[in-house]
This record gives C-alpha cells, sequence and structure tokens, in this order.
C-alpha cells in the first residue's frame, strides 16, 4: 500500500504544482524516454539527480521517498534477477561490470517510479481532468475519471469501517482454509458494494439538480494557460533531451570501474 | 469494569487523536462520551473491544489487557454498534443478519434459533423476520444492526451515535431500552452529541476535547456548567439554559430533567401567588 501512498494527491502549493499538467506529462515521457536510452549507470544517475531540485521544490520530499521505499521491494527484484542473469551468461570475470550493469537497470527502474510520482503528487484530479478535456476527451469520460479518482481514499476508509463493524460481530478474517478465507469477505463486500452503488445514484441525482449537461459548451471555473513556469520546462526538458540524445550518439561514456579501476 | 490507563494513540497518518486518557468504568455504570467533532470519542472506545490498540498506555476489560486478545474474543463480551446500520447488514433476511454474530461464535443452531426470535421481540422486529435488511427504512436499519448485537447478549454495550437521524419516538424507544438493559446490570456506554437526550437519561458523563478528558462526573453538574460545555463546543440543553437564565430569581441552575423544572416553577408560582 505505501506505494500508492506516493502517488496520493495533496493539496499544497508551489511552483511546481501550478504547472499544467500536460507540460508535467511531457516532462514525465520524456524522463521516460532517456531513461530507456541508457543502459550505463553515470547517465543514469545524472538523471536521478535531475529529479530531486523538482521534488525538494515542490515541498512533497516526505510522501516521494515514501513512494520511492514502496518501490523498494521491486527495485530489488530487478537488481537481483539482472544480477543473476548475467553473472549465469558471462560468468565471474566480469563481474564488476555485471554489479555496474545490474544497477543501472535497478535504477532505470527507480527514476521511472520517481518521474511518474512527481507528477501524481503535484497534479491534482481535477487538474488532471482538465488537462484530459482540452486534449480532445469527451467531457463525460473526463468526469467519469476524476470521480473515480475523487473516491478511491473515501472507498478506502469506508471499507476500513465496514471490516471494523463485521470484526465486532465476532468476524475473524484470518482464520480458515484458502476458500473460507475468501468466503470471509462476502460480509465486507456486499455492504461496501450496496453503499458504492446507492452513493453513485445519488451522486447521479445530486448532478442533475445541478444541471449536469444542460449546456452543450461547458466553461471551466480554471482555464489551463501556458505560463512563464510551463514555457520554462518546457524548455529545460527539450534541453535535457537534445542533451541527452547528443551524448548517446556522440560521446563514449565512461563505466564507473574505468575512472576508478 | 473497563480500565483505561494513561492512553495515547496515534492514527498511522500521524494524528494524535487520544493524549493521556484515564478512566474506569464500573460494572453496570451507564456512561456518555460527548465531545465536539474530532475530540477522540469514538477513537476511544474503539479501544474497548480491541479494534485500535493502544500506541502508549493500557486497556484492560475485566482484568485482560486488549493487547493480548483478540477482536472476536473480546466481542463476545463487548457488543459495539456502528453508527451507519449500512456498514454491516449484507444478509438476505434480518433473521440471517442476526445469526451471523451467533454463528460466528460457535452457538448451537437451537440456541442460534431461540435468541434471534429474543432479539427480534426485544426490538419490534418480529414482523420482518423473513424481510431483506436492505428494503427496511433506516430507524428499522438501526434497530437490525442493534438487535444483531444484543443477541448474543454481551455484558457491555457500546453505541456510537446512536441517536443519530432518528425521529422523537425512535429516541424515546431507545432511551427505554438502555434504561431496560441498565436495570440488567449492564454496563453501557453511549457515544454522542445530543445533550437533550443525555439530559433525559442522565447518566455519568466524560466530557472530551482534543484527545483529552475534561470533565467527568454526573450529567446534573457537567450539563450544567456551561464554562466547562464550552471547552466542548456544547451547549447545554434547552431547560437548564432557562434555569441558567433565572437564577437571579432564585431558581436552581442544577435543573435537567424537564418534570423537575415543572416542579420548581409551579412551587414558586404558588408560593408568589400566596
Amino acid at each position: 500500500m505505501s506505494m500508492f501512498e506516493g502517488l496520493k494527491f495533496r493539496r499544497v502549493s508551489s511552483p511546481i504544482h501550478d504547472l499544467d499538467p500536460r507540460v508535467k506529462f511531457l516532462y514525465v515521457i520524456i524522463m521516460f524516454a532517456i531513461a530507456v536510452m541508457y543502459m550505463e549507470l553515470i547517465p543514469l544517475i545524472m538523471l536521478f539527480l535531475i529529479q530531486l531540485p523538482l521534488v525538494m521544490v515542490a515541498k512533497v520530499t516526505k510522501q516521494w521517498i515514501k513512494s520511492m521505499r514502496g518501490a523498494a521491494f521491486l527495485a530489488s527484484i530487478i537488481f537481483f534477477t539482472n544480477f543473476i542473469f548475467s553473472y549465469l551468461y558471462r560468468g565471474q570475470q566480469e563481474l564488476p561490470f555485471i554489479l555496474e550493469y545490474s544497477m543501472a537497470m535497478t535504477l532505470r527502474f527507480i527514476v521511472l517510479v520517481g518521474s511518474f510520482s512527481i507528477f501524481f503528487l503535484t497534479t491534482s484530479p481535477d487538474h488532471l481532468g482538465l488537462a484530459l478535456e482540452k486534449s480532445h476527451v469527451p467531457y463525460e469520460f473526463c468526469f467519469a475519471f476524476t470521480t473515480a479518482v475523487r473516491f478511491v481514499p473515501v472507498l478506502a476508509e469506508e471499507a476500513q469501517t465496514i471490516m471494523d463493524a463485521q470484526k465486532a460481530r465476532g468476524l475473524e478474517l484470518e482464520k480458515g482454509n484458502f476458500l473460507k478465507r475468501i468466503r470471509n469477505y462476502i460480509p465486507i463486500l456486499i455492504p461496501l458494494i450496496v453503499n458504492a452503488i446507492r452513493r453513485s445514484l445519488e451522486l447521479a441525482e445530486a448532478m442533475e439538480s445541478r444541471a449536469w449537461g444542460a449546456t452543450k459548451n461547458r466553461t471551466n471555473l480554471y482555464e489551463l494557460k501556458l505560463r512563464m513556469g510551463d514555457y520554462t520546462l518546457i524548455l529545460l526538458t527539450i534541453i535535457i533531451l537534445i542533451l541527452a540524445i547528443y551524448v548517446r550518439l556522440y560521446v563514449p561514456i565512461p563505466r564507473i570501474t574505468e575512472i576508478f579501476p | 469494569m473497563i480500565e483505561v490507563k494513561d492512553l495515547y494513540f496515534t492514527y498511522p497518518n500521524g494524528v494524535e487523536a487520544l493524549k493521556g486518557i484515564s478512566l474506569n468504568i464500573s460494572d453496570g455504570e451507564f456512561v456518555a462520551i460527548m465531545g465536539q467533532n474530532g475530540a477522540g470519542k469514538t477513537t476511544l472506545v474503539k479501544h474497548f473491544n480491541g479494534l485500535l490498540k493502544p500506541s502508549k498506555g493500557k486497556v484492560l476489560i475485566d482484568g485482560a489487557d486488549t493487547k493480548d486478545v483478540s477482536v472476536a474474543t473480546l466481542a463476545r463480551k463487548v457488543g459495539f454498534v456502528f453508527q451507519n446500520p449500512d456498514h454491516q447488514l449484507f444478509c438476505e433476511t434480518v433473521e440471517e443478519e442476526i445469526a451471523f454474530a451467533l454463528r460466528n461464535f460457535g452457538f448451537k443452531e437451537n440456541v442460534i434459533k431461540r435468541r434471534v426470535t429474543w432479539a427480534l421481540n426485544l426490538l419490534g422486529l418480529k414482523n420482518y423476520r423473513k424481510t431483506s435488511p436492505f428494503m427496511l427504512s433506516g430507524g428499522e436499519r438501526k434497530r437490525v444492526a442493534l438487535a444483531s448485537i444484543l443477541a448474543w447478549n454481551p455484558k457491555i454495550l457500546i453505541l456510537d451515535e446512536p441517536t443519530i437521524g432518528q425521529d422523537y419516538n425512535q429516541k424515546e424507544k431507545l432511551r427505554q431500552f438502555i434504561l431496560q438493559m441498565k436495570a440488567q446490570k449492564k454496563t453501557i456506554v453511549i457515544v454522542t452529541h445530543d445533550v437533550e437526550f443525555v439530559a433525559e437519561c442522565n447518566p455519568r458523563v466524560i466530557l472530551m476535547s482534543e484527545g483529552k478528558i475534561v470533565a467527568d462526573g454526573e450529567a446534573r453538574k457537567i450539563l450544567t456548567s456551561p464554562g466547562i460545555l464550552e471547552k466542548a463546543s456544547i451547549i447545554p440543553p434547552e431547560i437548564s439554559r432557562i434555569f441558567l437564565e433565572l437564577s437571579d430569581f432564585g431558581f436552581p441552575t442544577n435543573v435537567i430533567d424537564v418534570y423537575e423544572a415543572g416542579g420548581i416553577i409551579l412551587d414558586f408560582w404558588e408560593a408568589k401567588n400566596r
């Protein structure tokens, strides 16, 4: 669960939170592309370091570290599979290289998770819906999407309350064999589903009473507009991309073992 | 007997909900825990059946530490009725709903049948035995939830916000019911904001604010002390407010019972006319 904790948006104000979600998404995609371009450790370390000032400016360091910790388990799996398989393939002589290679693969994953985490930590579901709308996704789908995101924490909390209520009636979730354990969840799932359906009907009524869908051309309270900060981030991202492509094509990248033999 | 010793509790998200609660509730006592939203009332009572375990300090139920016992074991002794019945109803019939907990506790089938009938009669749900709980009205669902807990006859009964969304008739029935349970020497703990209801029941009142107990004593004393109540964002019951305003005329300031108040006013009237 702690991995998802790092994807949960919190309403803080920072220059990064104010950026256009489309620009942030572009940034994430380009980080993704660069991470896939390289297999060497040094450029990936640099790519990782690029993320840090962004996290700091966004004031989400604590949550970001939490999501990184959540990713640690998967990262260690990636490290060990890479290590074991290249070891079997290449043998003992190249141990330092194998170590570096496995670390690079792990770091690539961490960079991906890290940049995605920045995106989700600093983008409110409303902004995300707005960005989808601007990208010509039909409004009904955008609305469904933002509502779904909006209700995840509500459902999680409700599930916890229901679990407590049934435990108080002597339900033991961890008791019995495998099939029995699955059946133990029926008393939790039924109230959860019934309440979710009931709530969705109420939501539909509330929406209709507020004239949802009355006008074809909706206007928004907040308009997404590219501002100074957005252009700066676009520029920075493109510079990093060009640099990365140039280095990939023309600059030989040393291994760490070659620098510190 | 519920013993709470210097209890601290912090939620996983870092919110410190209880800050050093110490308290004893003896067998057969009737206690109302009051306080504003977020004062930690529900958090405190969730410790009584082990749903939450103390971060620091101890909670003992009849001498047994809640840390050492499972919720299911404690639940046999401590019945907890949740605020919203929709968080627990899931069976096809009311009868099944009430039998659910009894099956969990391993009662025999013939005993289950007898107890279900008993609980249905107790709460006036006889006619709904084969009805789906989802077809019932809000008040009826609340009664089904209560019946499903009472069926196993727990020694300690905890009611979280029992009066929310209930009309006067239902509240009066609930009050009668609580008095009946009290006569049977059960320990009853209610969590509520409903001052009028508490004034009518006249229990021991524990007032909470920001994770601490700010007052503990008779309802008559606490509900008529505006200074103390203010700390917990509660206003005195209406009858007490009238008597507080009339204190200049020599009226007592510690009245919470409407009948008692009526008597005092009539006496005052007669004395004046004489």
